[in-house]
């Protein structure tokens, strides 16, 4: 039968795993925001270098997958001598996936940009990178802003992944007491409500963020 | 400075042979032109006669194919090296030109900043001022133009022509020498053309040099030094308003100056589209 008290003795270990798991995903969409940034900077700058190391990012962090990435870094960062904690290289790997992805959803946005918005930057002395901190990157995320708050639900989730490289977080936590305690079903409930409140919170940031920027266009 | 004390001593354009093609297509056809400190020039032609381009090359919004084009003595956009020209870098572009101001057809504000601070950031960004100090010159700015009460205003917020006046306030805060306006007021709904030309005008007669392509006649004969009529890429005509409206007898000028009488005088009998 269901076990609540077994869900009211581990809460208090789970919340606290649950904070790492926003650490991580919430830490690695910042980092790969941005490289997504410079990525897609890169994919539609006139330098051929530059796009084709854009497409190949984008195309081999889309195409692989985020287990087979993260197993990946956890057997090849010791080989090649960078003994980095799993955590940090999990993380690494997060964000250079999500960043894949950012590219694509800011790519769409930089498009949008009237080229005329450039040009008058351009004629008041702006330089290419202040262009891109002030103008571009500002108006893309206003332009992308639900795909990005997406995104960024998507990679709390995917965070649970990285408990296979041994990194301590909301799911790794749960498996440990679900085998130790013999009540997955309860424990696994209890974690997957966490998950469904951080990304309930995320996404009612993200309403309140788009209101804020509706404000500035409201007539 | 030395040339300030004999400020005709050199113009502060120089436009010298210049040539813009597109692919295939020869937009600009040897374009030769001078614009001396503090002379208001019109530049007007018909539609696609390449207007807009020449004001574009003089900014280095486009790379100009041939010729020199000379910014208060400095060649703008290129560097002359045994006989051939090498496009310099951004950052010596913008050296050249940062003391020429572009005010755009479509206003280009930037969106997502307050009226304050699409004049401010300028400032503080390539100019390096501090930011009470750039938001300071940027009230004066907004001020100038008449919208000092709207300072916080979103550009959706504004109409069309108080965005076009924020845009020139932006150009002017960045205290150029010369202004280059692209139609200025073409997108704007006829009642509301009239601040901006008035504050322009208010501009000519502080001595602000500038070139202003547009398509308002009335201000071109009233505030210009020098009128230039440009047609399928060549300057077809040029000299003082009263040249251009009423002595010079190219075919085409009269042709588009007909046009636009025709389209404009609506009161007076058939006779009434005639001369100005
Ligand atoms: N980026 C471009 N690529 C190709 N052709 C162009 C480009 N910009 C302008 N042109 C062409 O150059 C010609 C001149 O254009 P321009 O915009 O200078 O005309 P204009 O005199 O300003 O006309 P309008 O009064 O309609 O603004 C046109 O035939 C236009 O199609
Ligand atoms: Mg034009």
């Amino acid at each position: 039968m269901f076990n609540t008290e077994i869900i009211v003795k581990s809460l208090p270990m789970l919340l606290q795993a649950s904070v790492w798991t926003v650490v991580y995903s919430l830490t690695s969409v910042a980092i790969g925001f941005c490289i997504g940034t410079l990525m897609c900077a890169a994919g539609l700058s006139s330098s051929r270098l530059g796009r084709g190391v854009a497409a190949f990012y984008v195309s081999f962090f889309r195409g692989v997958p985020l287990l087979v990435q993260l197993l990946i870094s956890y057997y090849c960062l010791p080989l090649i001598g960078l003994n980095v904690p799993s955590s940090v290289a999990a993380v690494g790997t997060l964000a250079l996936c999500t960043g894949a992805y950012i590219a694509e959803i800011l790519r769409g946005g930089f498009l949008g940009i009237p080229p005329g918005l450039i040009e008058a930057a351009r004629m008041v002395g702006l330089s290419r990178a202040q262009i891109l901190t002030r103008i571009e990157v500002p108006m893309a995320v206003r332009f992308t802003l639900p795909a990005l708050v997406n995104e960024t639900t998507m990679m709390v989730k995917a965070s649970s992944l990285i408990s296979v490289v041994g990194v301590l977080e909301l799911t790794r936590l749960a498996q440990n007491i679900a085998t130790s305690t013999f009540q997955p079903l309860e424990i696994y409930l209890t974690a997957g409500a966490i998950y469904f409140v951080i990304n309930a919170v995320i996404s009612s940031a993200g309403t309140l963020v788009e209101g804020r920027f509706k404000a500035e266009t409201a007539r | 400075m030395a040339e300030e004390k004999t400020p005709n001593s050199r113009p502060i354009i120089d436009v010298r042979g210049v040539w813009k093609r597109f692919g295939s297509a020869e937009v600009l056809k040897g374009i030769d032109l001078q614009i001396k400190k503090s002379e208001v020039t019109c530049i007007i032609g018909p539609s696609g006669s390449g207007k807009s381009t020449l004001l574009r090359c003089i900014a280095f919004l486009e790379e100009y194919s041939e010729g020199e084009i000379y910014i208060e003595g400095e060649l703008l956009g290129f560097s002359l090296e045994n006989g051939g020209r090498r496009r310099v870098s951004d950052a010596e572009v913008d050296r050249v030109r940062r003391n020429v101001g572009f005010v755009f057809q479509q206003f280009n504000l930037w969106p997502h900043m307050s009226a304050l601070e699409n004049v401010a950031m300028p400032l503080k960004l390539s100019r390096g001022m501090a930011r009470e100090e750039a938001a300071r010159r940027a009230r004066a700015m907004l001020e100038k133009v008449g919208l000092g009460h709207r300072a916080q205003a979103y550009p959706s917020q504004l109409s069309g022509g108080q965005q076009q006046r924020v845009g020139i306030a932006r150009a002017l805060a960045m205290e150029p020498h010369i202004m280059l306006f692209d139609e200025p007021t073409s997108a704007l709904d006829p009642e509301l053309v009239g601040e901006v030309l008035q504050v322009m005008r208010d501009l000519a007669s502080e001595g602000m040099t500038m070139a202003v392509v547009t398509h308002e006649m009335g201000f071109a004969a009233q505030v210009a030094d020098t009128v230039m009529f440009i047609d399928h890429g060549i300057i077809a005509a040029s000299g003082s308003p009263n040249e251009v409206f009423r002595e010079n007898a190219n075919p085409r000028l009269r042709q588009f100056l007909q046009n636009y009488f025709e389209r404009n005088v609506f009161w007076q009998g058939s006779e009434g589209a005639a001369a100005p």
